[in-house]
């Protein structure tokens, strides 16, 4: 067995542990339940958002991509971010089968935005300012998606509003509301196997 | 697979960004069949050790080890597959849905060919008793069956060395002479080593060879040999630290007045979940002033259903559940009282603690509902530090609920209620795995609840709570889930 | 058993027996049940993917025809076919009367209040995006209604090589969500309990929907390492006690998708009424 010094960050292992996959398939779930959940519920909220500005609506969009940021924060391995976030996108898709496959497609482009930003952070920087970065890469990934799937017709200026009020919805609900949820996650005791669970409250 | 034998040489272990190390300085030699039976006080790293020596510890990103640790000559961090390991929890060692494939799980790992994995699952599904067919939902079984399915899946990889981390701590008493006799059995046929943790020496005491007592102060080893050596040796100081030791059963005053007023009364009460799914019907009883009443029976049988429904928290399938002397101006039914008034005049103590928790510290629970008004708030905040210190919680005050461990939760779940101090008490498993020390305290505690006039409504298999609280006993006779 | 103190009467509660509650399928659901689930998953992606591409009511109502000939002739229960489509025609609805009220417009104009906009071409678009969302959906709530999680794990692990860690450690973790409903309750019996059960609220919800995402963690995490303790993870090789392979009878349920799919789109196309969802 290793003997390294004790602190957070021994030995980089990339390598996902059986506990890794159990508790990302365990957050994707319950992100696919939040996602559920917003289907139903989101249309009130941003129908009036969209008459105020269109393009607006998308300023609450960012719950659909919380799934990656948790993801990543928590298990903190390549690919964690893309995999909760499909799997969230599964459990949504199961349960309501509204748009299909469309959705696994775009569970996979969120999660990508969310994982080049730890990738370029070399899955070693989990601060809050990169949860908000992932946040919002996520978000413009959304948003690119949706422009090309759902609102190809639309004009420029529809778009940039789109696009704008997608990446602030992901850096703040997604980004920095995921860090939050992940912070109160940690301090249950909970993820004492996981890094995310033995740093000080600081990070 | 032949046993194993187990060498530690100065072997310690410390978890990741704690700076205590939980095991230190271990030197043990245990031989090839031996069979031990593994003590300490709470914290002194029993089941640490067994989770290094099945190889489940973490690699060196979750802590750092010292000195080595053999299992058959072999490191123990790969001794995936040679030792089994049977944990306290039945429900999370359940990992597929179906029987068969939850036993067969073990050779699918280690690479065993299809057919020779069947032949294996049903001869140890044999050995431990379970005689089920293969399909059957594994969510089905009760405690001990699950506990005996995990069994079988850890014998179905043939291990050299059997462990088990308190495996019996709940189950209720069938299921643990189940467990118990499933475990001689095996050990007998295979020959295995065999590690058991458990607080209750008196269900092992016969079938292991030697005794060992881990030091949670100094590290190390406190006390070797022959059971009967060490009893009688070291008896007192083991029981003082938590162990229940044969033949040391804990005195305690019973309680000493004599029962009061009907507080509540059930009337010909079906009990159950839902309206097409009643567990036990037919249940008249009832509770008075400082005495209680304790559900007994397995698991399985609907005790928990019964402190539900008596607690006012779910309806009656049929019959009634009055308390009118509770009312106090309300109707007579707890069920149709706001949970404010409920909480004040019932204290409600679930099996799982964990499901209770609702502040972020342990003080803050305990605050939920106390009086906040100057004079009264400084009364309550004096009984809540005092409940806190009978309960051996006042050094956690600033901890997270979920961080304790499971007999510190189920202590403050007791404690949460104990603060209000409401005119009935309804607990389920109050004693749920409690050693020695703190079960003494729970118990005292309660029998001084009784004396001040407190009626008890408890569902428990435990015993020796009901004989300690002189209970009234209603026994649900429930059959269990069809299968034996 | 433990002996009654105080010479107190003692109570006895019995149970009713309670019924069974495995019944036998039926022939036509035996065959379903025997097609290997990357192949019913093959065939539910077929359809659902040909289906995207357009949103008009012929083709989504030709393919949702086809498919309830087919459901009829293959033999199911007729009484679980109607419980498993009811919550999704529920939720078809649902995403009909939002494209209804915030759809493209086009056409003569019916109601217009703030954002809400009712057109002809949006009563159109409703009824084409509730059949839409039935036909696509159909399938696959039949097909994976009648799969058990484990035969899929093992049909993604054998036939599409799916690494063996992450479909079992997924398959572990989805058989906790059963456990999530029970543990739902007793959060909820136990606010009731501590005094803080009156009145709902968002915040209320969030805190016990918090709460149970730590317990489904704790679980999930003790899961790992009783998976561990059986060998799970390790980097030798895996055996599969259960085969999964693909046969004849699989085949023909993803060519029968494809016909499907094929027939609906043709007609869509014929009539004119193919409406690309990329060119809008």
């Amino acid at each position: 067995m290793d003997t390294t010094t004790v602190t957070g960050r021994t030995s980089l292992n990339l390598r996902w542990r059986v506990v890794d996959i159990v508790v990302a398939s365990v957050i994707g779930v319950a992100a696919g339940l939040v996602f559920f959940a917003w289907n139903q519920l989101y249309a009130p909220v941003s129908a009036p958002l969209q008459v105020a500005l269109p393009g607006l609506q998308s300023l609450v969009y960012g719950v659909w991509v919380i799934g990656g940021v948790v993801g990543g924060l928590v298990i903190r391995k390549p690919g964690a971010a893309i995999l909760v976030e499909l799997l969230a996108a599964i459990v949504s898709t199961g349960l309501g089968a509204q748009w299909g496959f469309l959705t696994l497609e775009s569970g996979i482009v969120q999660g990508l935005g969310a994982e080049l930003v730890f990738l370029a952070f070399l899955y070693r920087g989990w601060r809050l300012p990169v949860a908000i970065l992932a946040g919002a890469a996520s978000g413009l990934a959304m948003a690119g998606n949706d422009l090309i799937l759902y609102y190809a017709g639309a004009d420029a200026w529809f778009a940039l509003v789109y696009t704008v009020s997608a990446v602030i919805s992901g850096a703040v609900i997604a980004g920095a509301g995921g860090w939050l949820v992940v912070r109160a996650l940690a301090r249950t005791g909970v993820l004492t196997r996981f890094e995310a669970g033995r740093e000080s409250p600081s990070s | 697979m032949s046993p194993v034998d187990v060498r530690a040489s100065g072997w310690g272990w410390r978890h990741a960004g704690r700076s205590r190390w939980t095991v230190r300085d271990l030197d043990v030699h245990i031989p090839a069949g031996q069979k031990v039976l593994l003590l300490g006080a709470s914290g002194s790293g029993k089941s640490t050790f067994l989770a290094a020596l099945a190889g489940v510890l973490g690699g060196g990103e979750e802590g750092e080890s010292t000195g080595s640790l053999l299992v058959g000559g072999g490191p123990a961090a790969s001794a995936r597959g040679t030792v089994g390991l049977l944990l306290q929890d039945p429900e999370s060692q359940i990992i597929l849905a179906r029987v068969g494939d939850d036993v067969a799980f073990g050779c699918e790992n280690l690479g065993v060919p299809r057919d020779e994995t069947w032949r294996r699952v049903r001869q140890c599904l044999r050995d431990v008793g379970l005689d089920i067919p293969l399909d059957y939902p594994s969510a089905s079984l009760s405690g001990g069956q699950k506990q005996r399915l995990a069994l079988a899946g850890v014998l179905a990889m043939r291990p050299g060395m059997i462990l088990l981390d308190e495996p019996t701590a709940n189950l209720d008493p069938t299921g643990v002479l189940e467990v118990r006799d499933a475990v001689a059995r095996v050990v007998e046929q295979t020959g295995a080593t065999l590690i058991v943790v458990e607080h209750r020496v008196g269900v092992w005491r016969d079938l292991v060879d030697r005794v060992v007592v881990l030091d949670e102060v100094g590290g190390g080893i406190l006390a070797d040999g022959v059971p009967d050596a060490v009893f009688a040796k070291d008896g007192t100081r083991l029981a003082e630290a938590g162990v229940w030791v044969p033949g040391l059963e804990p005195w305690l005053a019973p309680p000493r007045r004599a029962a009061g007023h009907v507080v509540l009364a059930a009337e010909g009460l079906t009990i159950g979940r839902g309206p097409n799914s009643p567990i036990a019907s037919g249940i008249t009883a009832s509770v008075r002033q400082a005495s209680a009443l304790v559900a007994s029976g397995d698991n399985g049988s609907g005790k928990t259903t019964l402190a539900l429904t008596v607690g006012g928290l779910i309806r009656p399938l049929a019959g009634t559940v009055l308390a009118p002397r509770l009312a106090r101006g309300l109707c007579a039914e707890p069920i149709r009282w706001r949970s404010r008034e409920l909480a004040s005049r019932i204290g409600n103590v679930f099996q799982n603690s964990e499901h209770q928790f609702i502040a972020a510290t342990v003080e803050h629970e305990l605050a939920i509902g106390l009086p906040k008004t100057r004079a009264d708030g400084q009364r309550a905040r004096r009984l809540l530090l005092e409940t806190a210190e009978r309960l051996a919680l006042s050094h956690l005050l600033t901890a997270n609920p979920f961080t304790l461990s499971g007999g510190e939760q189920r202590r403050l779940a007791v404690a949460t209620v104990l603060v209000r101090q409401p005119p009935l008490l309804v607990l389920d498993e109050p004693t749920f795995g409690q050693d020695r020390r703190t079960w003494v305290e729970l118990v005292r505690l309660l029998i001084e609840r009784l004396d001040a006039g407190t009626a008890i409504v408890a569902a428990s298999h435990d015993s020796e709570f009901v004989a300690a609280l002189e209970a009234e006993l209603l026994v649900m006779d429930g059959s269990a889930m069809g299968v034996r | 058993m433990p002996s009654p103190s105080r010479n107190q009467p003692v109570t006895r509660a019995f149970a009713p027996p309670t019924p069974s509650d495995r019944p036998a399928p039926a022939r036509g659901e035996r065959r379903i049940r025997g097609i290997n689930p990357v192949a019913k998953l093959a065939a539910s992606a077929v359809i659902a993917l040909g289906l995207v591409v357009t949103i008009d009511w012929v083709s989504a109502s030709i393919a949702l025809g086809l498919e309830a000939v087919l459901l009829i002739w293959s033999g199911l229960s007729f009484r679980r076919i109607v419980a498993r489509v009811v919550p999704l025609t529920l939720s078809a609805a649902l995403a009909a009367s939002t494209i209804l009220l915030y759809g493209r417009p086009s056409g003569a104009t019916h109601l217009e209040v703030l954002a809400i906009h009712i057109t002809d071409g949006s009563i159109e678009l409703m009824v084409a995006t509730f059949l839409r969302v039935l036909a696509m959906a159909l399938p696959a709530v039949v097909l994976f209604g009648t799969t058990e999680a484990t035969e899929m794990a093992d049909g993604l692990g054998q036939v599409l090589k799916l690494p063996p860690r992450f479909v079992i450690g997924a398959l572990a973790a989805w058989r906790l969500v059963s456990l999530v409903q029970q543990d739902w309750q007793f959060l909820t019996l136990s606010r009731r309990a501590r005094g803080v059960g009156d009145g709902r609220g968002v915040r209320r919800f969030g805190g016990q929907a918090f709460a149970l995402l730590v317990l489904s963690i704790r679980r999930g995490t003790a899961l790992a390492t009783a998976m561990e303790a059986r060998g799970f993870g390790g980097r030798s090789h895996r055996s599969w006690a259960r085969p999964s392979r693909l046969r004849c009878a699989d085949a023909t349920l993803v060519f029968i998708a494809l016909v499907l799919v094929g027939v609906a789109l043709t007609a869509s196309v014929a009539t004119g009424h193919f409406t690309p969802i990329l060119a809008q």
